[in-house]
């Protein structure tokens, strides 16, 4: 009780409080990544956890949760101290941390992960059905209409994410921790999902929200906790604090400037053309052109077809059908080579599955893609150092030290050095996809300026997101995709949110796109 | 739970990556250590010969197969192949004799047949299992199953014997010397360093760590990952072949059980060497020290009389099983 924060920090609902952590320290090796960080969870509150990556959000709820032991502090659950042997122990007192990373086995059925560990059997076998129907009966609960048979390898990241809930909703959690759970959904599942959170709420389930999507945080959350590199900077009701005020207390500055200024010019050359381009199931007659120093962006719902139509130009998806023009001039493009050939590099959105190679230091994931640049026959070394070098001075990659594993790093480091990776065969035409997933607003801004930066030198960037903030604050014309056709391009004043949801809900009809272009 | 558990936890995964490292050459020294502790023998330069001109044949073969590994992919058809390639090898230069006689031209070709099937017979391992889109276990268990039979069949159940006109052209290839070291050692040094240069200092190399290590993300590298594996295949082909024509000149025959069980003990070799079994990670002197570690217990087992040599098999498992406990200790630490 005799925090300072405790004291600003009354919680707004007036439901029991269920969990507490006082003083909490916790180091790996010699650094220490929390400094006696008090934290208070109250029955029927929807609880924030702000800061931005690294800042030890995930470790402090880590150690909530039983995945960690604390170095030193007390955590107080309904009034007795307790210490977690592990996240069992947590689990069974009702306290569960969905992950970031989705923790779903991919080749077992949406019902069997639900059940994974305490299946419902009748006698010595498993009941099957009674599972099915309360795997149904969960989901349909959060309104989303999945299959229990299905397997997780074929559902979408937001599917699994909705199972990833269900699954937590099943085991009767009356804490939930969720480690920032809509980084992977769509608008509309984002909605979903907070419904379903009020009414957890309103069920007295406690419930702690790692964010720093900063809307989200004034959409759903009673309270706010703010972490800055391992300390807690303060606990308050969300209902005073504007967005601005979160961002400073996250950041511990202003950040004067959160995208770059755009400078496009709009009768500079044309440096790529799609003709007609299909993917069959997946893409329907897309075209476009794409300006020499312009980001384009290319808005749109999950399921667009935004992604096929980019992976079926760079030869990593076949087509159907569609010719490509680069300086007005058709090329072949078959695979990712040709493309590299051609100039143009992709910076996939999945920077763990596709991107980065987790087990490996940053070195040879710098340079895979430009490896033939390194050598021939032999590799050199000192080249390799030398790009290294230079990729770390010019993308701020903050990295302990050169043997550190890339999986260790945090979301921020690897998505710059993913930049790096893709940049280090020095493309005319950079195509990419969520640059910035996952990550807190201070790295967002820099990626936004270092794509500034390409537009600057003259590169072109294509640009997918998810996130309407960066696709406004980037695109100098966006290109918004329905259903896997292009339904509209919008220009200037006209690259609104609600002409993109327009476009991309398909309220407007196609012929809308010469109009606009 | 203080801050100084924690950082001596730290330092514990600090020796265990050292051990990693280290930790093949440390036990074979050890046995070493051990063997000439048992018997005054063991260091003899005679038995020390006998140790390394043995090991040649399976650590010639685990070379490749760390190329195999480290990619992600598998080969249990070396035993096979090895048998079917030696098979071919004794047919095609008993034929040649009657007409270019029992000379060098002879051997030539021989070898020269032996190097055609084995980089074939690796293609094939390697295309079957990326354009067929195959687990290369399916796959190569098949023509295991098909090189064995292959090799039987043309022994027509019985044993294929070299002409003994030739055997004296061609003997020098294993019992030979140069500069006193075994014509198979210097063979074995001679491949386990190309492979070195070759896994670690190019760019194939590395192409074969990332997609071992993350096929995905090979593809999104601009990294042809079928070629590449397929490469992998052929180069372990190429390698048994190697095996092949310095093992024919040894017994001068081949028959439907030699090269048994090679494959295991290729794989044994390999993942003793520190390779991980899943892939992008490989240790060609690790591989090396392997192998040399495999013939050293069967021959330490021969010249005592505490454990019988017929539980040589017993202890190459435990050893086996000791060496990925310990790489798998290393790894469950990493992750935390």
């Amino acid at each position: 009780m005799k925090n300072a924060a405790k004291n600003a920090a009354e919680p707004v609902v007036s439901g029991q409080l269920r969990l507490s952590a006082r003083q909490i320290c916790k180091s790996f090796g010699a650094a220490q990544v929390l400094f006696d960080v008090p934290i208070d969870l109250y029955a029927g509150e929807v609880h924030a956890l702000l800061g931005e990556n690294g800042a030890g959000k995930s470790t402090l709820v880590k150690i909530l949760s039983g995945y960690h032991a604390p170095d030193s502090g007390e955590i107080v659950l309904d009034g007795s101290p307790v210490s977690f042997d592990s996240s069992e122990d947590g689990e069974a007192r009702g306290i569960i941390l969905i992950h970031q990373e989705l923790n779903l086995a991919d080749q077992l059925t949406v019902e069997e992960n639900i059940f994974l560990g305490r299946e419902m059997t009748r006698g010595w076998f498993l009941d099957k059905a009674a599972m099915r129907d309360e795997a149904a009966r969960l989901l349909a609960g959060l309104q989303c209409d999945i299959d229990p048979c299905t397997r997780i390898r074929d559902l979408p990241v937001s599917d699994r994410q909705m199972v990833e809930i269900a699954k937590a909703l099943s085991k009767q959690a009356d804490i939930l921790i969720l480690d920032e759970p809509t980084a992977v959904l769509t608008g509309r599942e984002v909605d979903i999902l907070f419904d379903q959170i009020r009414r957890l709420r309103e069920r007295g389930v406690a419930i702690l929200y790692i964010s720093h999507k900063l809307d989200e945080i004034k959409a759903i959350a009673d309270r706010v906790t703010v972490l800055r590199d391992g300390s807690h900077i303060t606990t308050q009701a969300v209902a005073g604090l504007e967005k601005d005020d979160m961002a400073r207390l996250m950041v511990g500055r202003d950040i004067a400037q959160m995208f770059p200024d755009q400078i496009a010019d709009p009768s500079a050359p044309v440096v790529l053309s799609v003709r007609n381009l299909s993917v069959p199931g997946q893409v329907y007659d897309a075209g476009f052109d794409l300006r020499r120093g312009e980001v384009l962006g290319f808005a749109g719902i999950v399921g667009a077809g935004r992604t096929a139509l980019m992976e079926a130009i760079i030869g990593l998806r076949p087509r159907s059908s569609g010719a490509i023009l680069r300086d007005g001039q058709p090329v072949v493009i078959d695979n990712l080579r040709d493309a590299g050939r051609c100039g143009i590099a992709y910076l996939t959105k999945d920077r763990k599955g596709s991107g980065l190679l987790l087990n490996m230091e940053m070195r040879p994931n710098l340079t895979l893609l430009a490896l033939d640049r390194f050598g021939r026959f032999l590799l050199n070394r000192k080249a390799e150092d030398a790009a290294l070098e230079k990729a770390i001075a010019a993308f701020d990659i903050r990295a302990a030290d050169r043997t550190t594993k890339v999986g260790d790093f945090s979301g921020g480091n690897q998505q710059k050095l993913l930049l790096a990776k893709v940049m280090e065969c020095n493309p005319d035409i950079v195509i990419i996809d969520e640059p910035t997933r996952g990550i807190d607003i201070g790295t967002k801004s820099q990626i936004y300026h270092f794509i500034g930066d390409l537009t600057a030198q003259g590169k072109s960037v294509i640009l997918l997101s998810s996130e309407m903030t960066e696709m406004l604050g980037l695109s100098d014309r966006i290109i918004v995709m329905a259903a896997g056709r292009i339904t509209g391009i919008l220009d200037g004043e006209d690259r609104t949110e609600h002409q993109i949801m327009r476009h991309a809900t398909g309220i407007s009809d196609n012929q809308g796109v010469s109009v606009h272009g | 739970m203080g801050n100084s558990g924690r950082s001596a936890g730290r330092t514990a995964a600090g020796r265990f990556i050292d051990f990693k490292a280290m930790g093949p050459f440390m036990a074979l020294v050890a046995l070493f250590v051990l063997g000439a502790l048992i018997n005054d023998a063991f260091l003899s330069s005679g038995n020390l010969s006998n140790i390394f001109t043995r090991s040649a044949f399976i650590g010639i073969i685990a070379v490749g197969a760390t190329f195999v590994i480290t990619a992600g992919g598998i080969d249990l058809s070396v035993g096979s192949m090895a048998a079917f390639i030696s098979g071919a090898m004794i047919v095609v230069m008993n034929t040649l004799i009657a007409t270019l006689g029992a000379g060098v031209e002879t051997v030539l070709l021989g070898i020269a047949v032996s190097v055609v099937l084995g980089v074939a017979a690796g293609a094939i391992n390697g295309l079957v299992t990326t354009r067929g889109k195959i687990e290369a276990f399916i796959v190569t268990l098949g023509t295991m199953g098909i090189y064995r039979s292959l090799v039987t069949y043309m022994a027509d159940g019985g044993t294929l014997s070299l002409d003994f006109a030739i055997r004296d052209t061609y003997r020098p290839l294993y019992y030979g010397d140069i500069l006193g070291i075994p014509v198979p050692v210097v063979v074995f040094f001679a491949v386990a360093v190309g492979g070195y240069v070759l896994l670690n200092m190019t760019p194939f190399g590395r192409k074969c760590f990332a997609i071992g290590s993350n096929e995905q993300v090979a593809r999104y590298s601009a990294i042809h990952v079928d070629r590449i594996k397929t490469l992998t295949y052929v180069i372990q082909g190429l390698c048994v072949s190697i095996a092949t024509i310095i093992y024919v000149p040894r017994l001068g025959s081949a028959s439907s059980s030699t090269g048994v069980l090679w494959e295991l003990e290729a794989i044994a070799a390999v993942i003793i060497g520190g390779t991980m079994l899943k892939g992008g990670y490989g240790r060609i002197w690790g591989t090396v020290i392997g192998a040399i570690m495999l013939t050293t217990i069967g021959n330490i087992l021969n010249l005592t009389d505490v454990i019988s040599n017929y539980l040589n098999g017993a202890v190459q498992g435990l050893i086996i099983i000791v060496a990925v406990l310990l790489q798998r200790g290393d790894w469950r630490r990493k992750k935390n």
